[in-house]
């Protein structure tokens, strides 16, 4: 628990230290081209990257979990058709939860 | 000016308020399911809330989670979720002009440097009408986040294990939506996406949980380097 609490506070004090650093930063860091692009698609990389192992990671191993799979399947057919943030979440999970409780996976 | 130009006037003043008080209801709302996957990865209700008050930026804040969850790595977990913090830096570089430039007032509107008051801010016209976006997105959103934070902590405990609820799909689902924009808004962006998720589940057998996703950098680093560049304007 209290290594928990050490994560919580070293994530907060990181992630405040990091917005405020794009406020203070001299002007014209971004003027290359190629760092301003690294950095619009390093979100992509790292987001996708955690969609990936959340998915089929369990701790250092790969594995499938067959209502994980339906759930997250659900949330792509969500965002194919559109659907708000919030729906894609209930959705996915919905998806997962009645699977579990119909025992199909 | 006629009425109906004041009108018109007053309703192009009024949007950026607007638009951030809806968009920050919206996303802030999803703090529920935050609330309930930290608590179902094991921390605690008391930490799940700190965190939404003091880090308060969602993918960094699900990532965490997900270290916890996965059990130990909690300095690799903690750096993989500064490292997606990393972001909302480069988001400042864009508002530095729109905000306050110094003292406590800096201090306070960093803390609203994140996806959606920046999305808000960047869609207006003016620097105004930028300023009142981000003010009323901030203010709304974390107001909301934390509150539903606190709804979500505090509901999983009593309605089962997190498994049962689905709750472990919450948090790559949540990434996906959110990324989801990007990932239809060119080639390099799907490439770079899908680059991420190959490296990180390739290096997941054989390195600590929280380094995969760090070293998933590593395509947002090619895509940078090999894809062709916008036309400089």
């Amino acid at each position: 628990m209290t290594a928990i609490w050490v994560a919580v506070l070293i994530t907060a004090a990181g992630c405040y230290a990091l917005k405020l650093t794009g406020l203070i930063v001299p002007r014209g860091v971004l003027d290359n081209p190629r760092v301003r692009r690294f950095a619009e698609l390093v979100p992509i990389a790292l987001l996708a990257a955690l969609v990936a192992v959340q998915t089929f990671g369990a701790g250092q191993s790969l594995s499938l979990d067959p209502a994980r799979l339906a759930g997250l399947g659900a949330a792509v057919a969500a965002l194919l058709l559109r659907a708000p943030f919030l729906v894609v979440i209930v959705v996915a999970a919905g998806t997962a939860a009645a699977l579990r409780a119909l025992g199909v996976a | 000016m006629t009425d109906i130009d004041d009108r018109v006037a007053e309703r192009t003043r009024a949007r950026p308020v607007r638009d951030g008080v809806a968009l920050g209801l919206a996303v802030g709302t999803s703090g529920i399911a935050f609330g309930a996957a930290a608590v179902g990865s094991g921390m605690s209700a008391a930490q799940a809330c700190v965190l939404s008050l003091l880090a308060f930026t969602g993918a960094s804040q699900f990532a965490l989670a997900g270290a916890v969850a996965t059990g130990g790595g909690l300095i690799g977990g903690a750096a993989s979720a500064i490292l997606l913090g990393s972001r909302n830096a480069l988001y400042g570089l864009r508002l530095a002009d729109l905000l306050p430039r110094r003292g406590a007032r800096r201090l306070l509107a960093a803390q609203g440097v994140i996806d959606e008051t920046t999305a808000v801010a960047l869609a207006q016209p003016d620097a105004d009408a930028a300023r009142r976006g981000f003010r009323a997105t901030f203010a709304t959103i974390y107001v909301t986040w934390n509150l539903t934070t606190l709804l979500g902590a505090l509901g999983a405990g009593r309605l089962g294990s997190p498994q049962s609820l689905g709750i472990d799909v919450i948090g790559p689902a949540a990434f996906l939506a959110l990324i989801w924009p990007q990932l239809r808004a060119g080639r390099t962006e799907r490439a770079v996406g899908l680059g991420g998720a190959v490296i990180a589940l390739a290096a997941t057998p054989v390195l600590p949980p929280g380094v995969p996703v760090i070293l998933a950098a590593t395509a947002a680093l090619a895509g940078a380097l090999l894809s062709p560049l916008p036309e400089p304007a």
